[in-house]
């Protein structure tokens, strides 16, 4: 099968869909004749025109505001902030406006859009372009959270987001958009709420998200070689979240650590660790264990963020401590 | 001050009869509130009745408004149902939001009213999605923004308005200049209050600044800005001086100096109107009082029936969450 990078796989995701529904648009500064401040949106512009790719002010509420306007109005879109941290600039419009007005107005008006936006560390960003605020966004009540860590899950998963009814915030990581995976050329979708499990295993259970999955499946090969055997779950969407997969595997395995880059106090992992406490206590064999950042903003120099955020050796570390 | 009889006559009774019924609607509903027969807060449009009806006059059904917190009298001159609009007030279902976001979030979707809003200042990059939307499906409608003095100072009238202005979209900016921002005297925090309106001049846009208790002022004002963005020549401020009658919201304490109040009493925008018909000889006082029972006939009916409609289910919570 071929492979394509993950920013590519998005593209043919929204460009698949703005081919069959005239009134979808994109709206974000840069996504014009620039191609994106990530390269996502490229020849998007070439292909569609400025009404439909439209480069927008640096103002984010107006831009988040506007495709609300839109979506009550008979349109669809996908608006771009191009880095996660800039989402607070917004969060107004993303948890006031458009998580509420469908449950406000009682039903009669629904807001469509997808925010896509790219979060996360490892490339040296400093404190104000590192962040991961994706436990922010899936606290809220009309929100869905997507979090793909491969090419073939971020087409498949967007093509779903652009034809839900709600607003999605998609959130992909900086590190992943130019990494390539297989993809194939036919069109296809992936229903939101359903894990995938990248690689089986029988001794304990990483459920990590976006990056941190690739950094947990090299954590897996290295511990295959000390004989310990893990699975990797990844949940895709945060919201709705397919807690059966996860409850399942570690039904299984009896153990269970949880990895993301964004900070563990108050991190989306203390969730899914309050919910395997609740719903399979009884099956566990270790204490739950939760591998992220430590707790500070992240620093810009490698020998600093490499120690805050999470690397091989902590989770590692971490699943060699709960199979005793 | 113009003669009505340069007006055509049915245009002069719409009108009267506009701000009588938002006059009738929101005395009544203070009183019902203040009496305790509905739950959470109540902000009344009183004294403002002029800029509603005068700029709602120039819509169609199907041209688009947004709101503030301060909405029954944008819903009531947008052509709002009594007892839609009672029953939602009474958190009953039969209101037009199934009675579950009361007065903070009025709406009714089929007459083009996009709820108010109970976030000062997002209206505007709402109503700047309307009209985007108005583009891209390229029909002829237009969207006209409310909102107060105090939302001149968000971000958002600023990134609105340069959006609106850079992307030439058919909204009209209505300030209702009240001068007051929830009970901060608004002069006191803004250095230019008085002709908000010469703040287009910082958009490239028109900006006209207004008496707001004259409802043919408004009328004809708004008149040329909805024939210009009809014409795809772009967005208009309207600023209309105005004045609020009762505090931020029903049972709130007023810090307006008493005898200001008082003055500014004496200059109604219902009572000089129908002096002015009175002396052109457009209307009688017999037909006057007949007005004024009549449409207070109505709010009584639709009171009568908000009172008698069932109320929400505990459960009816948890519908519209997401869309399907």
């Amino acid at each position: 099968m071929r492979e394509i990078m993950h920013r590519d796989a998005l593209r043919e995701a929204i460009a698949e869909e703005m081919r069959k529904d005239e009134h979808l648009f994109l709206m974000a500064y840069d996504v014009g004749k620039y191609g994106g401040e990530h390269r996502i949106s490229g020849n998007l512009y070439e292909m569609f025109g400025d009404l439909r790719v439209k480069d927008a002010p640096i103002s984010e509420q107006g831009i988040v505001g506007c495709c609300i306007g839109a979506a009550i109005t008979g349109c669809r879109s996908i608006v771009e902030i191009p880095f996660m941290d800039f989402m607070p600039l917004c969060m107004d419009m993303i948890v006031n406006q458009a998580a509420k007005l469908y449950h406000m107005f009682g039903g009669q008006m629904n807001v469509p859009m997808v925010i896509l936006t790219a979060a996360g560390g490892y490339i040296r960003a400093a404190q104000q372009h590192s962040q991961c605020f994706e436990a922010w966004v899936a606290h809220v009540p009309g929100l869905k959270t997507v979090m793909p860590s491969t090419p073939y899950d971020a087409k498949g998963l967007m093509k779903t987001a652009i034809n839900d009814p709600n607003p999605v915030v998609f959130i992909e990581h900086k590190k992943l958009l130019p990494m390539k995976g297989e993809v194939p050329e036919e069109e296809y979708e992936i229903p939101f709420g359903q894990a995938d499990i990248k690689r089986e295993g029988t001794d304990a259970t990483i459920v990590a998200t976006s990056y941190t999955v690739h950094l947990a499946l090299q954590a897996a090969d290295n511990l295959q070689k000390k004989g310990i055997s893990v699975e990797v779950v990844d949940p895709r969407t945060l919201v709705p979240l397919d807690k059966a997969t996860i409850l399942e595997s570690v039904k299984k395995t009896t153990k269970l650590v949880i990895v993301h880059d964004a900070h563990v106090t108050g991190g989306f992992g203390g969730e899914i660790a309050a919910i395997v406490a609740d719903e399979a206590f009884g099956y566990l064999d270790a204490p739950i264990k939760r591998v992220g950042a430590k707790w500070t903003p992240i620093p810009f120099p490698s020998v600093m963020e490499d120690y805050v955020l999470p690397g091989l050796d902590d989770i590692e570390a971490a699943v060699r401590e709960v199979v005793g | 001050m113009e003669s009505l009889k340069k007006l055509d006559k049915n245009l002069v009774s719409r009108m009267y009869e506009g701000m009588l019924k938002i006059r009738h609607f929101e005395e009544t509903q203070s009183r019902v509130f203040r009496a305790g027969e509905q739950e959470g807060f109540t902000h009344v449009y009183l004294g403002e009745e002029a800029i509603a009806v005068g700029a709602c006059l120039n819509l169609n059904p199907d041209d688009f408004i947004t709101s503030t917190h301060r909405g029954h009298g944008h819903m009531i001159a947008k052509g709002g149902d009594f007892k839609k609009m009672m029953g939602e007030l009474y958190g009953r279902t039969t209101g037009s939001c199934l009675g579950r976001s009361g007065s903070l979030h009025i709406a009714d979707r089929s007459i083009g009213m996009l709820g108010a809003n109970g976030i000062v200042g997002d209206g505007n990059p709402i109503a700047v999605g309307a009209g985007y939307s108005i583009l891209l499906r390229g029909t002829k409608q237009v969207v006209v923004s409310f909102f107060g003095d105090g939302a001149t100072n968000q971000g958002t009238f600023h990134e609105s308005l340069n959006m609106a202005a850079s992307f030439n979209l058919p909204v009209i900016f209505v300030i209702e200049n009240n001068g007051l921002s929830c009970g901060t005297i608004t002069a006191s925090v803004c250095k230019v209050l008085e002709n908000l309106g010469d703040r287009s001049v910082a958009y490239g846009i028109p900006g006209e600044n207004i008496d707001g208790m004259d409802v043919v002022e408004v009328y004809q004002t708004v008149e040329k800005a909805v024939d210009r963005a009809r014409a795809g020549q772009g967005p208009t401020l309207v600023n209309c001086k105005t004045f609020r009658h009762h505090g931020h919201f029903e049972g709130d304490i007023d810090i307006r100096d008493e005898a200001d109040i008082n003055e500014a009493l004496s200059h109604d925008a219902i009572k000089e109107f129908e002096e002015r018909m009175l002396k052109e000889c457009l209307i009688t006082q017999q037909k006057i009082d007949e007005e004024h029972k009549r449409i207070q006939q109505l709010v009584d009916e639709a009171v009568e029936f908000a009172r008698n409609s069932p109320l929400p289910k505990p459960e009816d919570a948890m519908k519209f969450v997401y869309a399907e």
